[in-house]
């Protein structure tokens, strides 16, 4: 596949004919329009994320990220993201596997029932769970009857986020196996490597990189997912409060510092993971499949 | 190698030398089963046990009507406005060159890596009657937040990148030899762009709207903040199925999704039908 940086660096509005780009002025309006766009829906609401986190100074906001609740929220999220970005990373590599290297009946279908849980609303996704494990939920008696708390506790919670960020890792792994066909395994396998050893030192190391892309956007939407954790958590203060929901209450408390400086932890978050896919598509453009649309 | 096709007729896959086929379609299987099928069939097995009389009632309630209404309506114009902005966006950021350029691109995904709970408190802030944005606005008489413009506002910030990025990559691909034939057939720049641009986009900018269509109608943790969440006016459908199962209501909560879901794939196929249709038109 041609690399699309070459392509996308000739400059377009130099030494062409009028018909071939827009008037000056038509592409200083466009240009004004995009800018103040961005900077209205993009820049500033980020801009006052850290604006208010520090709205009382430095000193309200570290005794801010000190409060034992916000320290448990902290754990709670990293905990769930620990559980369930490596669940789905798995699931992700023995997906594609499944799919980009083989032909099978049903393919087409499959691929789309994997993308399922981006059409459906995080608030569902949480309820399914309400409905299969709640005091009247399908296995509800059955779990009280044997002591297993799976609602209103870290289960749970795990369950939601991996339905939720169920798609990340396959649906970048899928079109990149596909495009990397099958005849670097092929000439490993027959020089006599065994399928396990095929797969780490042949394929892992030509995914890896779309693989850290996938984990990576898996990830982010792990750490700041909301409303389906808010449907699954019961909101106990200090046991199931992740960082996003202990924003909310937080900010319905009408403390203002509190919110925007465990926000602003999620904001900078955001921030790192833009710039280490900026740096991956700049650097690894063709290896972790140009062709992906969200 | 017996790679001739078999004439065997029907076969569930096709031979191959590489391992580890049934390893991993079972695994992938299973795991979808577990935490996809069985609880969202869940879902449908409840909608389905209420009875239609039941069902009826939850779904001609007036406010779940005027829930439905809300969120479709709201991520509809969300999803238009981003249309027309994201688009212009798409095209200053791939055909233009400036400072800045790789920034900018960079930052049409924050809405993809911002969490949801931390865009609605900002955008709340921002546009509340005392916010940057807001103050400006208050003396033109316009209220966003905690009215329904707040929702739409919202869900523009949700979209905006599913708008972009699914038209980018089309416009990078446009190849400049067809601008300069039509240029060279002497039409002006406003033709090319209206009759040999956009033709070529229109199968992408549909199927941009319908993403962020599909994610605007779904969105929970942005609008709720900022939307005021009174019955009747600016309440969403998904916070109504929140408040149905603080009710401990199941059988409502059930059916408000129930109906969301089917209506979500209902214009997806709609959507898949226009794409198809448009594709054949222009493509």
């Amino acid at each position: 596949m041609a690399d699309p940086e070459i392509k996308s660096y000739e400059p377009y509005h130099e030494s062409q004919s009028a018909a071939v780009t827009e008037s000056r002025p038509v592409r200083i309006v466009a240009m004004a329009v995009a800018f103040a766009f961005l900077a209205i829906f993009l820049l500033l609401p980020l801009i006052v994320v850290f604006n208010e986190a520090f709205a009382k100074g430095a000193s309200a906001y570290s005794e801010a990220l000190a409060n034992p609740d916000t320290r448990s929220a902290i754990r709670l999220t990293l905990l769930v993201a620990a559980i369930s970005v490596p669940l789905n990373a798995v699931f992700g590599i023995s997906a594609a596997w499944a799919i980009a290297k083989f032909e099978f009946r049903g393919k087409a279908f499959l691929t789309t029932l994997i993308d399922l849980p981006f059409s459906v609303s995080p608030v569902i996704s949480g309820l399914v769970y309400v409905l299969l494990f709640g005091a009247q939920g399908l296995l509800g008696e059955w779990l009280k009857a044997h002591g297993i708390q799976i609602l209103f506790a870290v289960p749970g919670i795990v369950l939601a986020t991996v339905f939720v960020t169920f798609p990340f890792v396959a649906r970048e792994l899928i079109p990149l196996m596909q495009e990397q066909g099958n005849g670097d395994e092929e000439a490993a396998l027959s020089l006599g490597a065994s399928g396990w050893q095929t797969f780490r030192y042949v394929t892992l190391p030509n995914v890896k990189w779309g693989l850290l892309y996938g984990v990576l956007l898996c990830n982010a939407r792990a750490m700041g997912e909301f409303g389906a954790v808010s449907v699954v958590s019961g909101h106990i203060r200090g046991l199931t409060n992740t960082m996003p929901l202990h924003v909310e209450i937080l900010y319905n408390e009408y403390n203002a510092v509190g919110a925007f400086a465990v926000a602003s932890l999620l904001a900078g978050l955001a921030l790192v993971t833009l710039v280490l896919k900026t740096l991956l598509e700049m650097r690894y453009g063709a290896e972790i499949a140009a062709t992906r649309g969200h | 190698m017996n790679t001739a096709p078999a004439k065997a007729g029907w076969r569930f896959r096709q031979p191959s030398v590489i391992p580890g086929f049934g390893l991993t379609l079972g695994f992938s299987l299973a795991y979808l089963t577990l935490i996809i099928l069985i609880p969202l069939s869940g879902l449908v097995w409840r909608s389905a046990a209420l009875g239609w009389t039941d069902f009826w009632a939850i779904a001609a309630d007036r406010r779940t009507l005027n829930a439905l209404k809300i969120s479709f309506g709201a991520a509809f114009i969300a999803a238009a406005v981003n249309v027309v902005f994201g688009t212009i966006v798409a095209w200053v950021l791939v055909r233009y060159r400036f400072p800045g350029r790789r920034i900018a691109d960079a930052m049409v995904d924050l809405p993809f890596a911002l969490p949801t709970a931390v865009a609605g408190i900002a955008l709340t802030t921002l546009y509340a009657p005392n916010g940057w944005i807001g103050h400006l606005l208050m003396p033109l008489g316009i209220k966003v937040a905690y009215t329904p413009l707040g929702i739409v506002i919202a869900l523009v910030f949700i979209g905006l990148p599913f708008v972009v990025r699914t038209v980018q990559p089309i416009m990078e691909e446009i190849d400049k030899e067809v601008e300069e034939a039509a240029a060279s057939l002497g039409a002006n720049r406003f033709q090319i762009i209206t009759r040999v641009l956009f033709p070529g986009l229109a199968p992408a900018i549909v199927t941009g709207f319908s993403l962020a269509f599909a994610r605007g109608v779904g969105e929970y943790g942005s609008v709720i903040f900022i939307a005021g969440n009174l019955p009747f006016k600016s309440e969403i459908a998904p916070l109504l199925i929140v408040i149905r199962l603080e009710e401990y209501n199941y059988a409502a909560a059930t059916a408000i999704a129930a109906i969301m879901l089917a209506l979500s794939f209902l214009m997806l196929l709609v959507i898949n039908l226009v794409q198809s249709w448009s594709r054949k038109r222009y493509g």
